[in-house]
């Protein structure tokens, strides 16, 4: 789970990190009074959004007059804000964070991950703070030193001056340094953070260290001994199909194509999304429905898959284990009843109980693909998503003339027939309705 | 022969009173040898008690003391399941393999730390199990679609290994062991750890190894497959359609910092004489053509 730089920056400021002063706003008025409270002649307005490269997309700006605070706050709020992380749409800005402004000398970078090569934290270090640091990574990798934590000591003194002293901080800032990296390693631990990035941490004219930007990820599988910290996930921050899909426990994650993917385990729901690239289509999600799929759960699943409104044909894979294929079949039909399906549905059944899970969806009477294996039910469900494009083009509306080509990519004829076919259908894609808090598991 | 557990093997089952370990233990004790094999149970709260006709102990230790238990099979929940590791890895038990899925990567950290020089392998958490066919299944494979035989199968991944048995049968082809080490980061054994154990089993004759995005065990594995091995692996690896910073699923299955690609893992796999596909459906193929 994410949260914002400010929230991130108040978490380390409880473990010792010192950080620029600095307000949540979440107005123009608020930004203006945090100015004000914070004093001083030099303020940055930074917009808070779950993304890096926020300067790059214009999404800091250094105030040096009340105007100035007033005219930046009121330019980002409320900005779609573009950086490498969030997609050509951008993320709207809600919120910002006005700090007092820093006196810069030298940037650093300090970064903690879970290593899985030594099994154990990483702390990465570097005297090349401020940019990327996948792309020091890249260039540079010797600019970044590696340091292993062993769990029984924590951070040990010596450790962390050395490394301090090996990225450029004066001997006579290591003591601060020294205190900004084992409070790092701290906070890191105990509330079970996945990730941990001070970048820049930087080195002041009056020799004060200061992380003027932090970044914390945390391990959603350990939120449930955190509630504080699960009260910070920003449901603005999410894409909608994704937070619907948390709150039944499923794991969805929506991509580019038109060919919706319902698979049991995350191995073979990615192996089912490159099966379908390799014969011509193009996956619209990853969607695990796990290992206890219940009927409810199938008909959300689908639900939540059919809000994409490029959705052209759907595959579902099942090689069942724990999960029984009769079930899984219950729940298809069920969805499909309930949905009123109107893109075709091809289903590959395997494994616990396979006989009775394709005598049910067989009885069913609905139009449903069977397929003999994974191969046979990709190549179907390509041909059916085509098949469903050139109809879909072919409706006789106004504006659907396009006329079916030979091989219609389906994304070709969209804009036609969102006009002809949607209306019947209600969309819930474009509900606003934000779903109440849930933590996830 | 076989790989890690086999008809001999004395398996207790830690959180056997939960839905899933009741279930899954009656399973396994139903499975080949598995009445046999299947022999105690542990629950704090609840010694004395019997589930299934098995007994059940208060600690691993006794439960070991007991019935000869060397093996330990985890069903307990994620927030308890590394606490569960921790005792069966001081009962000084011979494997533990545990299914649990969402165990906290710091649990993990401090049950891999507090592992250090002991004799005890692990596999999982986050796992489907392991199972040598016609013999004993630990976990939650559906054991019909396996039978006896000469492939090895190691993956991270649970239903997609059994999509590779399932190609396997179709041709006919028996497994010796079906490994899956899990999807989570911080875990046990990799699939290094595994392929040493085939190449030094009798009855392997070839391994299809299946991977997925994130970390570089694959590459690890591949690079002592080239040096070491002396039986055909091939592979795959899932994710090749997975967008970069995204997790597919699995806590382990992300690609991060533009490392753990799948194009990554299948260059130095291929590199290193691994057969590979990019087609999940010709795992079973690319086996057959490589047996001799």
């Amino acid at each position: 789970m994410k949260i914002h730089e400010y929230q991130a920056k108040e978490i380390l400021r409880k473990y010792g990190v010192a950080t620029p002063r600095g307000f949540p706003c979440f107005s123009v008025e608020d930004a203006v009074k945090a100015a004000r409270d914070l004093g001083g002649k030099v303020w940055v307005v930074k917009a808070q959004i779950h993304a890096g490269g926020r300067g790059k997309g214009g999404g800091v700006k250094v105030a040096r007059s009340e105007h100035e605070v007033r005219k930046w706050a009121g330019s980002i709020l409320g900005m779609m804000l573009k950086t490498h992380q969030t997609g050509p749409a951008g993320q709207k800005v809600r919120r910002l964070l006005v700090e007092e402004g820093a006196d810069i000398k030298k940037e650093l970078y300090v970064g903690m991950v879970v290593d899985r090569g030594t099994q154990r934290v990483a702390l990465m270090a570097s005297s090349e703070g401020g940019m990327d640091i996948e792309e020091v990574a890249a260039k540079t990798p010797e600019r970044i030193r590696k340091l292993s934590i062993d769990p029984g000591t924590g951070l040990e003194d010596g450790d962390a001056d050395e490394l301090a002293r090996s990225i450029g901080v004066p001997a006579t800032s290591i003591p601060q340094a020294r205190a900004i990296l084992q409070g790092l390693y701290r906070a890191f631990d105990e509330t079970d953070a996945s990730l941990a990035e001070i970048n820049p941490l930087i080195l002041a004219g009056d020799g004060r260290v200061l992380a003027l930007d932090a970044k914390i990820d945390f391990d959603g599988n350990a939120l449930f001994r955190h509630p504080d910290l699960a009260a910070l996930r920003d449901l603005d921050e999410e894409d909608p199909a994704e937070i619907e899909a948390s709150k039944y426990d499923l794991n969805y994650i929506q991509l580019e194509g038109d060919i919706g993917c319902l698979v049991n385990g995350a191995g073979l729901a990615m192996a089912t999304m490159d099966i379908i690239k390799l014969y011509g289509g193009m996956p619209a999600n990853f969607l695990d429905v796990g290992g206890s799929a219940t009927t409810e759960k199938v008909t959300e699943a689908f639900k939540i898959m059919l809000r994409n409104p490029e959705l052209k044909a759907i595959f579902v894979n099942v090689f069942g284990g724990i999960m029984k294929c009769d079930v899984i079949a219950q729940g298809v039909v069920a969805a499909a009843r309930q949905v009123a399906l109107k893109v075709p549905l091809v289903v590959r059944l395997e494994g616990t109980n396979v006989d009775l899970g394709k005598k049910i969806l067989a009885d069913s009477g609905l139009p449903i693909i069977s397929a003999s294996n994974m191969a046979d039910g990709a190549k179907k469900v390509v041909a059916a998503a085509n098949a469903h494009a050139k109809r879909q083009a072919a409706t006789p509306k106004p504006k659907a003339k396009a006329k079916p080509k030979a091989k219609a990519k389906p994304k070709k004829t969209k804009p036609a027939k969102k006009a002809a076919k949607q209306p019947p259908k209600k969309k819930p894609a474009k509900k606003k309705a934000r779903p109440q808090k849930k933590r996830r598991r | 022969m076989s790989i890690l557990i086999d008809k001999n093997t004395r398996v207790m089952t830690q959180g056997i009173t939960g839905k899933t370990g009741m279930f899954h233990t009656k399973m396994g004790k139903e499975y080949a040898n598995g009445r046999n094999c299947y022999v105690a149970g542990v629950n704090p709260r609840k010694p004395g008690e019997v589930y299934e006709g098995i007994p059940i102990f208060a600690t691993v230790k006794e439960a070991k003391a007991q019935t000869g238990a060397n093996v330990s099979v985890i069903y307990v929940p994620p927030p308890f399941a590394a606490a569960a590791i921790d005792e069966a890895v001081e009962a000084d038990l011979d494997l533990v393999i545990c299914i649990t899925e969402g165990i906290p990567v710091r649990d993990m950290i401090r049950t891999k730390y507090k592992m250090q020089g002991k004799r005890t392998r692990l596999i999982g958490p986050n796992c489907p199990g392991i199972i040598t066919p016609d013999e004993i299944k630990i976990g939650i494979m559906p054991g019909h679609i396996h039978k006896k035989g000469r492939v090895g199968v190691v993956s991270r991944s649970g239903t997609l290994t059994y999509e590779a048995v399932g190609q396997l049968m179709e041709l006919g082809l028996g497994q010796s062991s079906c490994v899956g080490i899990g999807g989570d980061p911080v875990n046990g054994m990799k699939h290094i750890d595994v392929l040493k154990m085939f190449n030094d089993d009798p009855q392997t004759e070839a391994v299809v190894m299946v991977g997925e995005i994130g970390g570089n065990d694959e590459e690890t594995a591949a690079r002592w497959v080239k040096q070491h091995m002396k039986k055909p692996v091939v592979g795959f690896i899932a994710g090749v359609t997975a967008p970069p910073g995204k997790r597919m699923g699995h806590a382990g299955a992300i690609i991060s910092g533009g490392k753990g690609t799948a194009q990554e893992k299948l260059a130095v796999m291929e590199e290193c004489g691994i057969r590979t596909t990019r087609n999940p459906a010709e795992m079973g193929k690319l086996l057959k053509s490589v047996l001799k």
